[in-house]
């Protein structure tokens, strides 16, 4: 056979399309529920950490069930939608992308020690792709009792070290809102001049040298996520400029 | 005596049928690569990844898990193929088999190897663009039997790892005083004043440390040095 022929070659590829698509295809369905599992369990385990419960991945059910007390989808107006589950319902990455009053805005409460957290997915844009993670409020609803970040494809070594420990513990115990009571965030900050992160009033943590465009989204979606809650903040909780 | 005549040629037939698989040559294939031939310290091919992931050992050892299956697979299915793939697109049908190679590898790392999958993100899929990869494919897939093709893809992957391996080691050591996660520099030292040093975690010191040991290769072995 002629392996120069147009035919020959066009017959090929169409042939080779044809098998890797199959290949790939029954891979990626057969192997669906492992890793959808991974991504379930990973959730819960993520929302446990924020509130400083440490688990591997295949105790976070439990102890997922053992803590969390209340899992809330909220409308934009701060009232609670029942008909939502806020776990397995609500997908950050659709929700984010409607109008704001067709959101719901998904909130865990949990119980530790007999101590409230209130713990609300986040959501924002890094420098390739989506960033993502979970932040703790203490039951004064300001401070930060802990915060976990993950990442689709940020660069190894630079803006990926979002999800590594030191830089997630340095949010803890900074406060969302300011003296005045209007809501701040924690801003990502190549200036702040505390790189210990001491000051815990500043609104500020340090940066990742290298990973401003991933810091930056960091602080985006804390403020622009939690802005979203102070309707239920506040049908919860009177004045929150009085908790300072 | 036809017997006896024809007996010879039979047996020369068989003998070199019979070449074992783990004849001189073949050999050559696997050792060749781990040190005269090295990848990455001789060939100087895969460096961003080589610069990308070696801040600890635990991924590097999964990266090099990794390409010796992707490398392997793809020399062997491109060795089998390399009768029947037109040669107008042969890069096409390359890049096709690694890739798929690299997504299969992926999905089974996203199964049964989460955490790690997730700290090499965007590295598997850079495995694609490995110039290792395409290279020993179009250079010696296209043009030898599957065995030899198999052998030369481990053990190009076994030199690219090995170095992967060799400079996370030290990275790893002398930049957070951990082995594979665990803590080898004893607390005692710490206290007396030692300091990681954190320029070993940046990308810099990795080409560094694959400076020193390219360094000390051709210090140690003398057909890596130039004639002139």
């Amino acid at each position: 056979m002629n392996r120069d022929s147009n035919g020959y070659t066009f017959g090929f590829a169409a042939a080779m399309v044809v098998v890797v698509a199959s290949v790939l295809a029954f891979t990626a369905s057969s192997l669906k529920d492992l890793q959808q599992d991974n991504v379930r369990k990973e959730k819960m385990q993520n929302i446990l950490a924020t509130i400083g419960v440490e688990t591997d991945r295949d105790g976070a059910e439990k102890l997922f069930n053992q803590y969390i007390t209340d899992q809330l989808a909220l409308r934009n107006d701060g009232s609670v939608d029942a008909e939502v589950s806020a776990f397995s319902d609500i997908n950050l990455a659709i929700e984010i992308k409607k109008n704001p009053t067709d959101q719901r805005f998904p909130l865990y409460i949990a119980n530790v020690s007999d101590n409230d957290y209130y713990i609300i997915p986040l959501r924002g844009s890094g420098l390739w792709d989506a960033i993502w993670g979970y932040v703790a409020l203490d039951s004064d609803k300001n401070t930060i009792k802990g915060a976990v970040f993950d990442h689709k494809a940020e660069t190894a070594g630079l803006g990926a070290e979002i999800t590594q420990d030191w830089f997630m513990n340095r949010f803890v115990g900074e406060k969302v809102f300011d003296n005045t009571g209007s809501l701040v965030g924690i801003a990502v900050s190549k200036t702040n001049n505390d790189p210990k992160d001491l000051d815990k009033n500043d609104h500020e943590v340090d940066a990742i040298s290298g990973a401003t465009i991933t810091g930056d989204g960091v602080s985006d979606m804390i403020l622009e996520r939690l802005s979203h809650y102070l309707p239920y903040f506040n049908k919860t909780t009177q004045t929150i400029a009085f908790n300072e | 005596m036809s017997a006896k005549k024809s007996k010879k040629p039979i047996f020369l037939f068989l003998a070199k049928e019979r070449e074992p698989l783990f004849s001189k040559k073949n050999r050559a294939l696997l050792k060749d690569p781990l040190d005269d031939n090295n990848p990455i310290t001789v060939q100087v091919l895969g460096i961003c990844s080589a610069l990308a992931i070696t801040v600890q050992l635990k991924p590097a050892v999964v990266m090099t898990l990794s390409v010796i299956a992707v490398m392997a697979a793809s020399n062997v299915i491109v060795s089998l193929l390399r009768n029947l793939i037109p040669n107008r697109i042969r890069i096409i049908v390359q890049l096709v088999v690694v890739a798929s190679m690299v997504i299969l590898v992926d999905q089974v790392l996203r199964a049964y190897a989460y955490d790690v999958s997730k700290q090499l993100s965007i590295f598997v899929g850079l495995i694609i663009t490995n110039c290792i990869v395409m290279g020993r494919l179009e250079a010696f897939a296209l043009g030898n039997g599957v065995w030899r093709s198999f052998l030369d893809g481990v053990g190009n992957a076994l030199g690219y790892g090995m170095m992967l391996i060799l400079v996370a080691f030290f990275r790893e050591l002398f930049g957070s005083g951990k082995l594979y996660g665990f803590q080898v520099i004893p607390e005692a030292l710490y206290e007396m004043g030692y300091v990681n040093n954190g320029f070993m975690l940046l990308s810099p010191m990795a080409l560094i440390t694959v400076g020193l040991i390219i360094w000390f290769q051709r210090a140690r072995n003398r057909k890596l040095i130039e004639k002139n």
